[in-house]
């Protein structure tokens, strides 16, 4: 692999990961937030599963 | 009507789906905001990871190495796009910080608070793959030029608006300083993007934005503009799925803020 290739390769490495790390960071942060919300607020949550029943 | 946010200073959040209301504050519900980005949120991941798969093999295998540069000119379809987000979601978090401060929109600032994470990403790695593509071209790493200065400063003000919004105990006081920050950051945008107009620099002048014909041939353009579309909506899901989960919780402080006085009253 020419050094050319290799500044290439890690240019593109250092992006996609970082928008891949963010990505998996938020969607664990988002579950999470999702997760705790049902337990707290059952209520909301089960209006929100019936709405998606509705809209399916 | 029931309150989502108790912490001090904050904004209330109506938690129902209150009735329509007019303009901009219509989205100001977390509710309809809730309903309405889960809808958008998969089409919107989807489409971003469908129109970077195609971008960056056409960009990485398809297109044709430069006559000049050979292969390292494929740095480009990712250096730019990043320059373009740096750039562009700045100018969105000024507009997020002025209907922050004229109009109060209280979705405004977590919106503003969860996309400055992200656009200073984006800015380090346009600060990083330029330095990719500087070194092979320019024979160094880093030159103190008009442009990569700029976008280092850049750099600085978006981490320094994350970090002021949250270096509050009041919310709405770290949005407000975050918000005026933002609008004078601003001021940097111009600089950015005429830098290499106004100066003499190291870093070549604008080539797909500038008046008349781009300056590239249509192989590495048509690649480009797919690798701006892609990275501008991955940009926008991850941004759009930061806001929600920060909404949800703003809204799970709130429920254990009102079980703890529940439990301190009994």
């Amino acid at each position: 692999m020419s050094l050319h290739w290799i500044h290439v390769t890690v240019s593109y490495a250092l992006v996609v990961g970082g928008f891949l790390i963010l990505a998996i960071a938020t969607t664990f942060r988002h579950a999470a937030a999702k997760r705790r919300l049902a337990q707290l607020d059952p209520r909301a949550a089960r209006r929100g599963q019936d709405r998606a029943q509705d809209t399916a | 009507m029931e309150t989502a946010d108790t912490s001090p200073g904050a904004r209330p959040l109506p938690l129902s789906a209150a009735p329509p209301r007019a303009g901009l504050h219509r989205f100001a519900n977390p509710g309809r905001f809730l309903q309405l980005s889960g809808r958008v949120l998969p089409w919107l991941a989807a489409a971003a990871v469908l129109t970077l798969g195609v971008g960056l093999a056409w960009g990485l295998f398809l297109s044709p190495p430069d006559w000049q540069q050979g292969e390292t000119v494929r740095i480009l379809y990712v250096h730019v796009p990043m320059a373009w987000l740096a750039m562009g979601g700045y100018a969105g978090l000024a507009v997020g910080s002025i209907l922050s401060l004229i109009w109060r929109h209280p979705l405004a600032d977590l919106a503003c608070r969860e996309l400055s994470p992200v656009g200073a990403m984006a800015t380090a790695l346009c600060l990083a793959t330029g330095s990719l593509w500087g070194k092979p071209m320019w024979g160094t790493w880093w030159v103190w030029d008009a442009r990569l200065t700029s976008v280092l400063v850049l750099f600085f003000l978006w981490l320094g608006h994350a970090a002021l919004v949250r270096a509050f105990d009041d919310t709405e006081r770290g949005a407000r300083m975050g918000a005026i920050l933002a609008l004078i950051g601003a001021v940097n945008v111009p600089i950015v993007k005429f830098s290499v107009d106004w100066w003499n620099t190291l870093h070549q002048p604008a080539s797909v934005t500038r008046l008349g014909a781009p300056g590239l041939h249509v192989d590495i353009l048509y690649p480009l503009l797919v690798c701006g579309l892609g990275f501008s909506l991955a940009f926008a899901a991850l941004v759009l799925a930061r806001t929600r989960a920060a909404v949800m919780e703003r809204r799970i402080r709130a429920l254990q803020l009102a079980a703890a006085r529940r439990a301190d009253i009994a």
